[in-house]
């Protein structure tokens, strides 16, 4: 894939994941986090942004012992080993629900609505989960 | 244009499963070229040669198939996603084991791969679903 991209022009594109729902009750969340772990082999230049419910999936401390579904919340902490470190979660989302910064489980900047729709804006290819 | 055309919800179930198809035909009969169609989440089910519609009601499984075969379609249903939901060819029947396969004709299982390399290769990636 690296070199048919280098005989193409070597051009990287810029991807941006964006999870706008909760990691429990439907599957997006969780099949989304697939994507961005396979897309990390492509060796693009990968962001994720977190808004709406979507911002409860770095939520520290998950517990799903009492639904019986996997806590997958710990992958996004390994995000970084697969170098993918752009974390954007909407400031907005956060305030709505309640929560900070402190309250999530990785290191992410905080963007206001209009800063991310410029982030966006910017973004060769946006998938949205 | 070259477009990638991602669907991710269910047919019958989603409007999704339609203005994809519609999408794509219409991008077609505009010389537009589809280098790939990804089935994802429910998107998947769009790919069971099982789907057994009323025969007064559209068969949105056939419908895949046969814009493949007319324009050489790459049709790629995401492979774990068609485990989780019961989705299987020949080869996923035999390897694990399951009394039958239902992949459609026209198209194909393959990993998620398949896709990014859809958003790399496309002039544009065109989403359908919530």
């Amino acid at each position: 894939m690296d070199e048919m991209d280098m005989e193409e022009g070597g051009a990287v594109k810029k991807f941006m994941f964006v999870n706008r729902k909760a990691p429990y009750g439907t599957i997006y969340a969780l099949e989304g986090l697939e994507v961005v772990l396979i897309s990390a082999a492509f060796d693009q230049d990968v962001s994720l942004a977190f808004c709406d419910d979507g911002v409860y999936e770095l939520k520290k401390g998950q517990d799903t012992k009492g639904i019986g579904v996997k806590n997958f919340s710990p992958t996004y902490r390994a995000l970084e080993g697969y170098d993918i470190e752009k974390l954007y979660v909407e400031k907005e989302s956060l305030e709505a629900r309640g929560l900070t910064e402190d309250d999530l489980l990785v290191d992410v900047q905080v963007l206001s609505s209009a800063e991310l729709g410029a982030m966006m804006a910017e973004q060769d290819v946006v998938i949205s989960f | 244009m070259k477009l990638g055309i991602m669907v991710s919800e269910g047919p019958y179930t989603h409007q999704a499963a339609d203005t994809a198809y519609n999408f794509a035909k219409a991008a077609l009969e505009k010389g537009h070229e589809i280098y790939r169609v990804f089935f994802y989440h429910d998107g998947v089910n769009n790919g069971t040669g099982y789907t057994t519609p009323p025969q007064d009601d559209r068969n949105i499984v056939n419908r895949w198939s046969e814009l493949a075969q007319q324009h050489n379609l790459d049709l790629v249903v995401c492979v774990a996603a068609a485990q989780r939901r019961g989705i299987v060819d020949a080869d996923e029947q035999k390897r694990h084991g399951k009394s039958g396969n239902n992949l459609a004709p026209g198209f194909r299982i393959s990993g998620l791969g398949q896709l990014v390399e859809a958003g790399i290769q496309c002039d544009r990636l065109v989403t359908f679903g919530d």
